[in-house]
Order: C-alpha cells, then sequence, then structure tokens
C-alpha cells in the first residue's frame, strides 16, 4: 500500500463518518461541523486529483463562504423545541428502501463498468495536470468557457437579488 | 496510485448518505446541508474523470456547480427565514400548504 493509497482511505473514512454524522445528529450546529470536516477532506481528495485550484477554492467558498452563511441561519431560527422532537420524518422505512436500491444500481454500475471499454477515448491532446494548475485553469475559463463564466456571473446576481428579496422583512406600508 | 474506481465509489457513497438525508430528516436545514452532500460527490465525480482522462473540462465544470451551489444556498436561506417568520417551524412535513 502506498502513501497515496493510505491518505486516500483516511480521508474518505473522515469524509464518510462525517457525513453520516451530518444526517445524524439532532443539533443543526453539530451537523454543520461535520459538514465541514466533509467538506475540507474533499478538499484534500481533490489535492489528491492535481486539483489545487479547485481544493482551494473548495475551502474559501464552501467552508468559508456557503457554511458561515449556514451557520448565521441556523442561529436565526434555532428553536429550542428541535432538541426534543422528532429527527426522521414518517416515510423513512420507504426513504432508506429507496437509497438502498439507489447504492445497489450505483454499485452495479461501478462493477460493470469499471473493467469495460464504454468510455469514449479522450479528444483532444491529453493537457498536463500537473503542473500551473491555476494558470491553465484561469486561460481556459477565459477561452473556451467565456460564455457559461458569465452565465454563471448573472445567475450569482439573480441569487443576491432573490436572496435580499425573500429575506427580506415585509414592511406594513407596502403590502 | 489510486484508481478512478475507488473515487466513483466514495462519490457513489456520500451521493447515497445525501440524499438518505434528504429523504428522511425533518429539518429543512439539515436537508440542505443533504444537498451540499450531493453536489460535493458529484464533484469529486468531475474531477476524477478530470484526472482519468488528464483534461482540465471536469474541474472547470466542477468550479461551475461550486457556484451554482453557492447560489442555491444563498436562495433557499433566504427561503428558510421567509418561511420561518411565516410558519415558526423548520419541519419540512409541518409546510404542507399545498397538501389538502
Amino acid at each position: 500500500m502506498t502513501f497515496d493509497q493510505i491518505l486516500f482511505y483516511c480521508l474518505a473514512a473522515i469524509a464518510i463518518i462525517s457525513a453520516l454524522m451530518v444526517i445524524t445528529r439532532r443539533n443543526p450546529v453539530h451537523s454543520a461541523m461535520f459538514l465541514i470536516t466533509t467538506l475540507f477532506s474533499v478538499a484534500g481528495i481533490y489535492l489528491q486529483l492535481h486539483a489545487e485550484f479547485l481544493a482551494a477554492v473548495q475551502v474559501i467558498v464552501y467552508v468559508g463562504g456557503i457554511m458561515v452563511l449556514f451557520l448565521f441561519v441556523i442561529m436565526l431560527v434555532n428553536l429550542e423545541v428541535v432538541s426534543t422532537e422528532r429527527r426522521f420524518n414518517k416515510q423513512w422505512i420507504i426513504a432508506l428502501i429507496a437509497s438502498a436500491v439507489l447504492l445497489v444500481e450505483f454499485g452495479y454500475v461501478i462493477v460493470r463498468g469499471g473493467k469495460s471499454s464504454l468510455l469514449p477515448p479522450v479528444t483532444g491532446p491529453a493537457q498536463d495536470l500537473t503542473r500551473k494548475n491555476s494558470e491553465q485553469i484561469g486561460l481556459m475559463l477565459y477561452q473556451n468557457y467565456m460564455l457559461p463564466f458569465e452565465i454563471a456571473s448573472l445567475l450569482l446576481l439573480v441569487a443576491i437579488i432573490g436572496a435580499v428579496i425573500l429575506a427580506k422583512r415585509r414592511l406594513a406600508s407596502d403590502k | 496510485m489510486v484508481t478512478t474506481t475507488e473515487y466513483l465509489i466514495l462519490a457513489a457513497a456520500l451521493f447515497t448518505i445525501g440524499v438518505i438525508g434528504v429523504l428522511t430528516r425533518r429539518n429543512i436545514i439539515i436537508i440542505f446541508m443533504s444537498i451540499e452532500l450531493i453536489l460535493n460527490a458529484v464533484n469529486i465525480n468531475l474531477v476524477a474523470f478530470s484526472n482519468y482522462w488528464q483534461q482540465f473540462t471536469g474541474q472547470i465544470y466542477a468550479l461551475f456547480v461550486i457556484t451554482v451551489a453557492a447560489a442555491e444556498a444563498a436562495v433557499g436561506l433566504g427561503i428558510i427565514i421567509a418561511l420561518f417568520r411565516n410558519k415558526e417551524t423548520v419541519n419540512a412535513d409541518e409546510i404542507d400548504l399545498l397538501k389538502w
């Protein structure tokens, strides 16, 4: 077993265990903390896959931005009753069966597809992922993916306005 | 050397955990966190295939997924705040205005 594999299995174990913690904890703040652990180990897995820029974005945007937003909202809406009432809804047995079916499907696809040559060959020359990661991503983003990049900026603008409108307190003067 | 299949298995496990969270939990905030888990699982797949084919396209796609996740979190949490203000609850099964 190489160092790579040991690192991968450690990160994967941390990710899966804390993901399980996210969906089983009673207190939403604990769930958020375990989700942060999962996001960090996923960032580590990105580093293993030579996606250094994406790992940094994962830590900055997810952990630094989205999770802080989550914690803000938990603080805003947290109720005392949350600690006493049921955690799971009534249809949890059916939900678990459906999820088990989903997992079996995934397993089937991975086992069947793992050794076959169903994947089409690479079109275009292979790029060197290991060197100048941020520079190459930046170049591709501004050359090949200019339109999606602009659409993403528009999406973020819409999301900003939408979040402000939705969370705004209704004044008595405007109906 | 870690094979692509192992990354796919990890992503499938995380995705399924996220689906279980969405389907079984009552607290709407934790349902939201489960959606983030699902998006992360998809990102692991994209980056794993980016590494498999030695192409940057997968990483750029994952970047866009993170953008969409940020937008979705902002709008979704705004909806949660608006709901909480009107219904005084964060339980998904108590928000049943469209059900009769």
